[in-house]
C-alpha cells in the first residue's frame, strides 16, 4: 500500500488533488486528508468508482481529484472521458494491478492499468466458455437459451445502474413505448437487446452488472458478442486510449467501408 | 468535498438486504449494493436500488395530517395521537373491537410489529392484524 499512500499524501499535500476516491476498508471512500490515508485499502469487493467520479465531478465543477484504478476502472474512466461525461484535466489516476486470484475470478484479459504504481502485473485470460458453447448451438437452441435466461430478470434495473458506462439522462429502457412498464419479466427480448446495442462502443467487460444481477443472467456474455462485432465492423475496442476515435464519433460522416471480409 | 458511503439495511421488505448510502456534504445522493453481505451480496431489487429517493423528497411527509372535508390539514403530534385514540375508543365502544382492524409494515422493526399486534389484540381486543406483505 505504502507506495499508492505516499503518492496520495503528496497529491493531497500540495493541493494538486482535493480528493482522492478510493476504497478505505472495502467501502468506497473520497480521502480528503493525509491523516485519514491509514485506511487507504484496495479492496477485491469492485465497486464502479469511474462512475462515481463522474458523479463527483458534477457536484464539485472545480474539484480536481485523484481516483483509483485497476484496469477496468481505467478502461471505464477513458471511455467517460471520450464521452464527455469526466473532464480528463481534473482527474489524476492512480493505477493498482489486480493479483492472479481476482483476475481469474473476473475472467478478465487485461488486469492492470497503463501505468501500475501498486501490484504487480499479471497475465489475464478473458473468459469465452459460455460464448463458445453458445457458438456451438444452433439459432434456435441458443435462442431458447436467452430467452430461457431473459425469462428470470426481475427489471430491477441493476445492470444498467451499477455500470460505469451507462450515463444517459434519459434512457430507452424506462421508455414505455418501447418496453412496456408494470410487467415482470421486462418485454423479451427487446430489453435486454436494447440495453446490448447500447453497449456497442461502449462496454469495456468489467463484469459489474452481471455481478449485480439477482438473476443470475449472463449478461457480460451477451455484451462480450456486441463487444465483438464492433471490434469486427470497425476495428475499434473501448476504453484503450482517449485519442482513438469510437465508431459513434465518426459514423454517417460517409468515411466509414464495410469491411471487405465482412461484405 | 466529502464523499463516503455508508452501510445500511434496505428500509423496504423484511429481506434485510444491505445497501452502502452514498454521503455527500451530508445528502443522500444514491445507493449500491453492498458486496459481500450475508442477505443479497451485491444485488438489490428495484426497490432497494431507488430506497434513498424519499429521504430528501419535497413530497415527504414530515408533519401529521388531519383529514379535513376534501383536503389535510397540517397538526400537532399531540393532536393527532389524540384524536386517533379519541376515535379508536369511540368506535370500539360502539361497533365493537372486532369493526376495527390494524395493517403493520416490513418498514417497520420487529419490536414495532411486535407491540401493533400486542396494541390490537391487547388493547383495543381485536385479531384483526394484518401485512403489508399479504396487500
Ligand atoms: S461489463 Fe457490464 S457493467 Fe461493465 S461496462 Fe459492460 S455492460 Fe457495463
Ligand atoms: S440486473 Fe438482472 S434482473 Fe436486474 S434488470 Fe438487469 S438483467 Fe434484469
Amino acid at each position: 500500500m505504502e507506495p499508492l499512500k505516499e503518492r496520495v499524501k503528496e497529491l493531497l499535500e500540495k493541493g494538486e488533488i482535493g480528493g482522492f476516491l478510493g476504497y478505505r476498508g472495502d467501502l468506497p471512500y473520497l480521502f480528503t486528508r493525509a491523516e485519514e490515508l491509514d485506511g487507504l485499502a484496495v479492496s477485491p469487493r469492485r465497486y464502479p468508482l469511474p462512475q462515481i467520479l463522474a458523479k463527483l465531478q458534477g457536484l464539485y465543477p472545480e474539484g480536481r481529484f485523484g481516483l483509483l484504478v485497476r484496469g477496468c476502472d481505467e478502461r471505464s474512466l477513458i471511455e467517460l472521458i471520450k464521452n464527455n461525461k469526466i473532464q480528463s484535466e481534473r482527474v489524476v489516476p492512480l493505477g493498482v494491478a489486480c493479483d492472479q486470484e481476482l483476475a481469474e475470478r473476473c475472467g478478465c484479459e487485461r488486469p492492470y492499468p497503463t501505468e501500475v504504481l501498486l501490484g504487480e502485473k499479471v497475465e489475464g485470460k478473458e473468459g469465452w466458455e459460455l460464448l463458445e458453447r453458445l457458438e456451438a448451438m444452433d439459432e434456435e437452441e441458443r435462442f431458447r437459451f436467452w430467452m430461457s435466461q431473459f425469462a428470470k430478470c426481475i427489471k430491477c434495473y441493476g445492470c444498467r445502474n451499477i455500470c460505469p458506462q451507462c450515463f444517459c439522462d434519459t434512457c430507452a429502457l424506462e421508455e414505455e413505448d418501447l418496453i412496456a412498464g408494470g410487467t415482470i419479466p421486462p418485454e423479451m427480448p427487446a430489453f435486454h437487446l436494447v440495453r446490448a446495442f447500447h453497449m456497442a462502443g461502449r462496454c469495456v467487460d468489467c463484469g459489474l452488472c452481471e455481478e449485480a444481477c439477482p438473476a443470475g443472467i449472463p449478461l457480460r456474455t451477451l455484451y462480450k458478442e456486441v463487444r465483438r462485432a464492433v471490434k469486427d465492423l470497425f476495428g475499434y475496442e473501448p476504453g484503450l486510449s482517449v485519442e482513438e476515435k469510437e465508431p459513434f464519433g465518426y459514423l454517417g460522416d460517409g468515411r466509414y467501408e464495410v469491411p471487405e471480409r465482412l461484405k | 468535498m466529502e464523499y463516503r458511503t455508508v452501510p445500511s439495511i434496505c428500509p423496504y421488505c423484511g429481506c434485510g438486504c444491505g445497501v452502502l448510502l452514498e454521503v455527500a456534504e451530508g445528502r443522500l445522493i444514491g445507493v449500491l449494493p453492498q458486496k459481500g453481505h450475508p442477505v443479497n451480496d451485491g444485488k438489490l431489487c428495484i426497490k432497494g436500488w431507488t430506497c434513498h429517493e424519499f429521504v430528501h423528497s419535497e413530497r415527504r411527509l414530515t408533519k401529521p395530517l388531519i383529514k379535513e372535508g376534501e383536503g389535510f390539514r397540517e397538526a400537532s403530534w399531540e393532536e393527532a395521537l389524540g384524536l386517533v385514540a379519541s376515535r379508536l375508543k369511540e368506535i370500539k365502544e360502539k361497533e365493537g373491537p372486532s369493526s376495527i382492524a390494524f395493517l403493520c409494515s416490513a418498514k417497520c422493526t420487529n419490536e414495532e410489529n411486535y407491540l401493533l399486534q400486542k396494541f390490537s389484540r391487547a388493547v383495543i381486543g381485536t385479531n384483526n392484524i394484518d401485512h403489508c406483505a399479504r396487500l
